[in-house]
């Protein structure tokens, strides 16, 4: 590996996650750099491509005692879900047949979403972390559904007739974070909501965003939903990076007034 | 009005312009996901034979989306030159692809071409270029800039250094613009997408930036792509803001999704030519565009993807921008699946921007969810570089950490450089030579120690 001029910035590596400081064989790329990024890239395709092991993940589910259901959407592979994000957001039609009513304050969905990995390795302790912080909310079945997009909640919602939906779903994988979990709470589901009438928390994972402090902000979002009777753009987060309440003094808008 | 086209006993019809203009465009998701695309490879054969035929003058009587409804159809018709189109105001659409490939559209006639043209006849006329043609008549157009430097010289590629970081993290930040200058980058500008859009942070970044130009004497200029309200009161408070940002598309209502229109843009550009911050000229704007941006704000009319970018461009050059370029792959596979249709976007988004005088540049790049690769990126560079294209990024090792998208990395532009015989701006190869970065700029050489004066920069 001779051929290859190191950088004398390697030390910088450590302030940011940026593939910095590589080296260079003559102006290109050295081969373990150039690897790494294959290796990577690699990780990501297959955490979109690779499918769900549904059965795996309603093991999991059964194993904190939850009723669940197998639902898809319209989408019926993966190339067409890719390009087709409207048959992703719907129901198919024996989905939406098998779904009964089943009134409940909160339906909980699981959906591959762009990573399948993202489900697979955070659903079971993350809601390790959430069912026992539930207590108020009597709970439906789960929907464990395929081919899904965030929207899909509001369809599974409205048919159990839930006061409100979270939807766990795999994230757009990143390079460096191809299990990246995203949770989505909407009250009153149906369809026809937008984005707005959502609240997100994103990045959840170990080297993200951490199971514990997820689920504190989930329940702190819940519970403003109920109050309120409503979600999204106007309900706003505002518990600190680990999920916490903020005391009214530590919030500069509030404590101005 | 509807058209017919009969090809080998065969007639196809078309409902009105805007459905002609889909139909003839090649296939990408998007035009599908909207339901306009052609139903199969012979009706969009057919559909180009048609739109060839179509006197250019069409698009001067007839609007794909209506001038009453929408601000940048009124901007496209208001400010169209008469004078600058009548050398070409008596071609078909297969008549002006003819012209702009022949000896005589040189680089004089094109410029002096340019304020004639609207959009949609660039639009028309790359839908039946092939890749090579989009390349060839592209290099023949030249759309110079200048703020602190010059960028869009013949023989010159300049990049956008962009250090982002997840958290905003100063240090962070400054050891990706160290590792991008020790590799020649951010001619173009150095320009961060921020992690937050509050004000305090956006003025803390601009201020970061300003300081590193300033102090290593870089001719080269920042910008922090935040929302040009959030530039104007940052400079209302006194950030030493160079360029300011604004993501545009080609419809009144998608810009609108944006939360911007043609006035707010005027007030933006306005507010940074009052700082006189430039050197050596006043192009203060800096524009990025995408095709499906349009359809995915719901905001289309039912205008076909390719054409609604090129009208992104007419708003582009209405502000003298110093800096335009296409994200070319970055919304997703619903718009441009593979790699096919990015390279193919690519390719027109830039042909469609020089012919109609903007400064065009792209962001070479693709998601893990579209069905693309390195492979793919190698291609598109080398085939911009070819056409000429005023800029690419440059990202550490192509891995956007904040957008989570891979971009061109440093390396990358090197090796376009050594290829292609491209030197970075020509005040900026100065001075990477002085700095003791390149000991030849013009072959791409790098040195291979740290500058005492860089290592300030990162180092503390």
């Amino acid at each position: 590996m001779s051929e290859v001029i190191k950088n004398p910035w390697t030390e910088l590596r450590r302030l940011t996650a940026a593939r910095i400081a590589l080296g260079r064989a003559g102006a290109s790329l050295p081969t373990a750099a150039h690897l790494d990024f294959q290796f990577d890239h690699a990780r990501a395709r297959d955490a979109v491509h690779r499918p769900l092991d549904a059965d795996a993940v309603e093991a999991v589910l059964r194993g904190h005692t939850l009723d669940v259901v197998r639902a898809h959407s319209a989408a019926p592979d993966r190339a067409t879900y890719l390009q087709r994000p409207d048959l992703g957001r719907r129901l198919d039609d024996s989905s939406r047949t098998a779904l009964r009513p089943n009134p409940c304050d909160l339906a909980l969905v699981v959906a591959d979403g762009l990573s399948s990995f993202a489900i697979e390795n955070n659903v079971g302790p993350f809601l390790a972390s959430l069912l026992p912080m539930l207590g108020g909310f009597s709970l439906g079945p789960v929907a464990l559904a395929l081919q899904g997009r965030v929207a899909l909640g509001d369809e599974i919602g409205a048919a159990l007739q839930a006061k409100a939906v979270i939807v766990l779903i795999g994230e757009r994988p990143g390079l460096s974070s191809p299990d990246s979990m995203g949770l989505y709470l909407t009250w009153a589901p149906q369809k026809g909501r937008t984005d707005a009438d959502r609240n997100c928390i994103s990045n959840i994972r170990p080297e993200g965003l951490s199971f514990d402090a997820a689920a504190r902000k989930t329940v702190y979002l819940l519970n403003e939903a109920r109050r309120l009777a409503y979600s999204g753009v106007r309900l706003k987060d505002e518990t600190d990076a680990d999920g916490l309440t903020l005391a009214r003094e530590a919030r500069p808008e509030l404590s101005a007034t | 009005m509807a058209y017919a086209q009969s090809v080998r006993g065969q007639t196809y019809r078309f409902d009105d312009l805007k459905s002609l203009l889909a139909k003839a465009t090649p296939a990408r998701s998007g035009d599908a996901l909207a339901g306009i695309a052609a139903r199969d490879d012979s009706e969009r054969a057919a559909a180009q034979w048609a739109l060839a035929e179509l006197p250019l003058k069409t698009f001067l009587n007839e609007q794909v989306v209506p001038y009453e409804a929408d601000e940048v159809t009124r901007l496209i018709v208001d400010s169209h030159d008469a004078g600058a189109f009548a050398p070409v105001s008596h071609l078909t659409v297969g008549d002006f692809r003819n012209f702009l490939l022949s000896d005589a559209a040189d680089e004089a006639r094109l410029t002096a071409l340019a304020p004639g043209l609207t959009p949609e006849m660039a639009a028309a006329v790359s839908k039946i270029m092939r890749a090579q043609d989009l390349v060839l008549v592209a290099r023949k157009c030249r759309v110079v800039t200048k703020f602190r430097n010059t960028i869009g010289l013949p023989g010159r590629l300049s990049t956008r250094l962009q250090p982002n970081h997840p958290t905003d993290d100063p240090a962070g930040i400054a050891a990706s613009v160290l590792d991008g200058l020790m590799y020649g980058s951010g001619d173009a500008v150095i320009g961060i997408n921020p992690a937050s859009d509050s004000i305090p942070a956006v003025m803390k970044l601009v201020a970061m930036l300003d300081e590193i130009i300033a102090r290593q004497e870089i001719p080269t200029q920042s910008c922090v792509l935040t929302h040009v309200t959030t530039s104007i009161e940052a400079i209302s408070r006194g950030a030493p803001l160079d360029l300011v940002f604004q993501s545009i598309a080609g419809t009144q209502a998608a810009n609108a999704s944006f939360g911007v229109d043609l006035a707010v843009l005027r007030e933006g550009r306005d507010a940074a030519l009052s700082l006189k911050r430039g050197t050596l000229g006043d192009n203060v704007m800096y524009f990025e565009t995408g095709q499906g941006s349009a359809l995915s704000a719901e905001a289309h009319h039912g205008v076909d993807q390719q054409t609604l970018e090129a009208r992104a461009y007419a708003v582009a050059r209405a502000f003298k921008p110093l800096l335009v370029n296409t994200v070319v792959g970055f919304i997703g596979p619903e718009y441009l699946y593979n790699g096919k249709q990015i390279i193919r976007a690519g390719l027109e988004d830039h042909f469609c921007g020089k012919l109609l005088g903007v400064p065009m540049g792209c962001d070479i790049c693709y998601t893990n969810h579209a069905e693309a690769d390195q492979d793919d990126m190698d291609v598109l560079l080398t085939l911009l570089g070819a056409a000429g294209v005023n800029f690419i990024m440059g990202i550490p090792g192509s891995d956007d950490i904040m957008l989570n998208y891979q971009t061109t990395s440093f390396h990358d532009a090197l090796y376009a450089r050594r290829v292609l015989n491209l030197a970075p701006a020509p005040e900026f190869a100065e001075w990477l030579e002085k700095a003791g970065i390149f000991v030849d700029a013009a072959r791409a050489k790098l040195s291979d120690t740290l500058p005492s004066q860089m290592r300030a920069l990162a180092f503390s």
